[in-house]
């Protein structure tokens, strides 16, 4: 899933405090697997507001609605009967949700409530570590499962580098080295002679060198 | 010979190599760098000019290598993949040739982290291996690395690092097998103070016959006190330094302490000479290059040979 | 703070600190009634948003009273409860209400001098701390307009 933080509280408060009301919008999706931007953290997140502004003698208005996703222009499009009864949106999805909002009410304040991070996995409750960083060109079927791009704190195609250590990434020592992790899996499954085939220098077109990228499927697109 | 390299010359005349390092400063001192490389003229065969080390900003190599070049001295362009585009690299390659610059060391780099820059992005378009791979094409076939043919191709005696010392152990004769796979020429490894596992990792070398496609500088940096000794066997990643060490760095008073790791460093040479496949030795000793004279001298390795140094005989008066 | 009386709400667990409750009761201990005492199943059924919209709508203090560590009959809904709380106090302090009005106890069913003492001694920790100040602010706010 797409990972996100919420931003912090202090960021939060001067980024609505010019608005009397606001729309805090919430995504059914990856921020609700991340415990980020669900309905529940919309909850949380509109009663705290209240009561700092309550609070401040400023009382703010705060509408909540949990979109099923916010980067579908179907699902932004509900947001239509809200949206004139506000000053500004503040958006709990990733990304990509807040700038469909912006690009379907070009008149309205658009503001990310989070900051979104990597695209991961979860490694057990309430953790979750990056995986895939969209490079466009996947080698994973050559590195046994493991992703040298997203893993590796050097992108190493051919490593590990010299600072590994214990399994270890030098860097973080909470962090798998990737390419010990994929020497492991090469051994358990078979196939350590592939190890000394040198993988060639990346083409990074696909990883968005050439510029921001689109995927258009033939078949489907009107 | 595949290059005009001096090192080269001297590998393959079957003598011991030695080289040393230079770190460039931290900011734009030319004079500094000229003080450092003079203390290792006469005594080295070339020297390394490291590239933003530990991620710190550091004067440019190249910039230090031509500076190095004017003085006589024979300098070795370290770069690393960690700071430069392959667009960049290529560029600042054939820019050294074009100032006889033609010993160059391929690095992945410390991570940013470690630096004066964390909050700064790193680049690795290539990594190392590919960067050997990059320079020998660019060498042996006249290519960029996109594809097109180079004028003037740049004529580079291609170095790489190794470290017997890194996890996990049971690739690191692989490693250096990709290495050679990729193109390297010569190796020069982490410094050495665990001689047992150096030794493996050389019988490892030997049993599959790298060690005669690449002439492998065993690294040597000298102990200055028990406190050093200690800092590199628990901070820094890749390094090995076993108890002993440590132990009999402590075992004498402070004022001895540096004798004593000069002494660790000659007896090191002393056993390295006689390991097969060990074709010389790299000197880093760091923030005490005036000591690499007297290690050199003491080890049994002046005079250097002639090919090299050239303002060497006026400065020296005579000494090769 | 003339004639403050806090608003408090207890979330307790139904086998552990609300029958620590029940026990206080057939003890005829007395605690004070500004406690509005909510059961709940575990305490791992209580969310943030129930201590929040407890604290929105009114009440000074808040908190949960569960299991002893080790004893919580659904395996560890005591310790998600703790760690809900220790959020919740970061985020009360980071929007200026206070950390303080919301905690966690613990204590076995027959406790039940200890849930009389807990009520008694949060009620009155409250007591000094003084009222809500969100709620401060809206009633006075209401005056206004009104």
């Amino acid at each position: 899933m797409i990972t996100a933080e919420r931003k912090p509280m202090e960021e939060l408060i001067q980024c609505v405090k010019p608005y009397r009301s606001i729309l805090l919008a919430g995504c059914n999706e990856c921020v609700t697997v991340c415990a980020a931007g669900g309905r529940k953290e919309v909850g949380v997140l509109a009663s705290a507001l209240k009561m700092h502004f309550m609070k401040a003698g400023k009382p703010l208005e705060i509408q909540e609605i949990t979109l099923e996703r916010q980067c579908d222009p179907e699902y932004v499009e509900q947001l239509v009967s809200n949206i004139d009864q506000v000053d500004a949106v503040l958006s709990m999805a990733c990304g990509c949700g807040v700038q469909e909002i912006a690009r379907r009410f070009h008149n309205k304040p658009v503001f990310p409530a989070l900051n979104t991070k990597f695209m991961g996995a979860s490694e057990r409750q309430g953790v979750w570590a990056e995986r895939c960083q969209g490079c466009g060109d996947c080698v994973l079927g050559f590195t046994a499962g493991i992703c040298p791009v997203s893993r590796c704190s050097k992108q190493l195609f051919n490593g590990p580098c010299g600072g590994s250590t214990n399994g270890k990434c030098e860097v973080d020592p909470s962090v798998d080295c990737a390419w010990q992790l994929i020497w492991d899996r090469l051994k358990a499954l078979g196939l350590t002679e592939r190890y000394e085939e040198n993988l060639p220098a990346k083409d990074w077109r696909p990883a968005g060198g050439g510029g921001p990228r689109r995927i258009i499927r033939e078949d489907m697109a009107s | 010979m595949k290059t005009e390299s001096t090192l080269e010359k001297i590998l393959a005349s079957g003598d011991l190599a030695v080289t040393s390092e230079c770190g460039p400063p931290r900011g734009a001192l030319p004079q500094k760098v000229r003080e450092k490389a003079e203390l290792l003229r006469g005594y080295v065969d070339a020297v390394n000019v490291t590239d933003n080390q530990t991620a710190m900003v550091r004067m440019s190599s190249l910039a230090a290598c031509i500076i190095l070049k004017q003085m006589g001295l024979n300098p070795i362009l370290q770069m690393v993949t960690r700071d430069r585009n392959r667009l960049a690299m290529q560029s600042d390659i054939i820019g050294a040739y074009a100032h006889g610059i033609d010993t160059m060391l391929c690095l992945s780099g410390d991570h940013p982290h470690f630096g004066d820059h964390p909050m700064a992005a790193s680049v690795h378009d290539i990594d190392s291996i590919q960067m050997i791979q990059m320079v020998k094409d660019m060498r042996d076939e006249g290519l960029f690395q996109g594809g097109e043919k180079i004028d003037g191709p740049p004529k580079m005696f291609i170095g790489a690092a190794a470290n017997p010392f890194a996890d996990p152990f049971e690739l690191r004769v692989s490693r250096l097998a990709k290495k050679m796979k990729a193109g390297v020429d010569f190796i020069q490894t982490q410094c050495i103070y665990n001689l047992d596992k150096f030794e493996k990792w050389m019988q490892g070398v030997r049993d599959r016959g790298l060690h005669e496609k690449v002439h492998i500088l065993a690294g040597i940096t000298p102990m200055k006190s028990v406190g050093m000794a200690r800092y590199m066997k628990n901070k820094v990643p890749g390094m090995d330094v076993p108890d002993e060490v440590v132990k009999r760095m402590g075992g004498v008073p402070k004022d001895k302490q540096a004798d004593e790791g000069i002494k660790i460093c000659l007896e090191t040479i002393e056993r390295l000479k006689n390991v097969e496949g060990v074709r010389g030795f790299h000197l880093m000793a760091i923030e005490w290059e005036q000591k690499v004279p007297e290690i050199v001298e003491r080890a049994g390795l002046l005079p250097r040979p002639n090919s090299v140094n050239l303002g060497a005989q006026n400065v020296r008066g005579g000494k090769p | 703070m003339k004639n403050f009386e806090p608003v408090i709400v207890a979330f307790c667990c139904h086998y552990c600190a609300y029958t620590a409750a029940d026990m206080a009761g057939s003890m005829r201990l007395r605690y004070p009634p500004n406690v509005k005492i909510i059961r709940v199943p575990c305490l791992g059924k209580v969310d943030a948003i129930h201590i929040m919209k407890s604290l929105e709508k009114g009440a000074d203090g808040v908190y949960v009273a569960g299991c002893l560590e080790g004893d919580c009959h659904f395996k560890n809904g005591n310790v998600r409860a703790a760690h809900r709380v220790d959020y919740l106090k970061k985020l009360l302090d980071e929007i200026g209400i206070g950390g303080e009005r919301v905690e966690m106890f613990a204590m076995s069913a027959g406790m039940g001098e200890r849930f009389a003492q807990t009520a008694t001694d949060f009620t009155e920790k409250i007591r000094q701390l003084g009222p809500n100040p969100a709620k401060v602010a809206r009633n006075e706010n209401q005056r206004a307009a009104g």
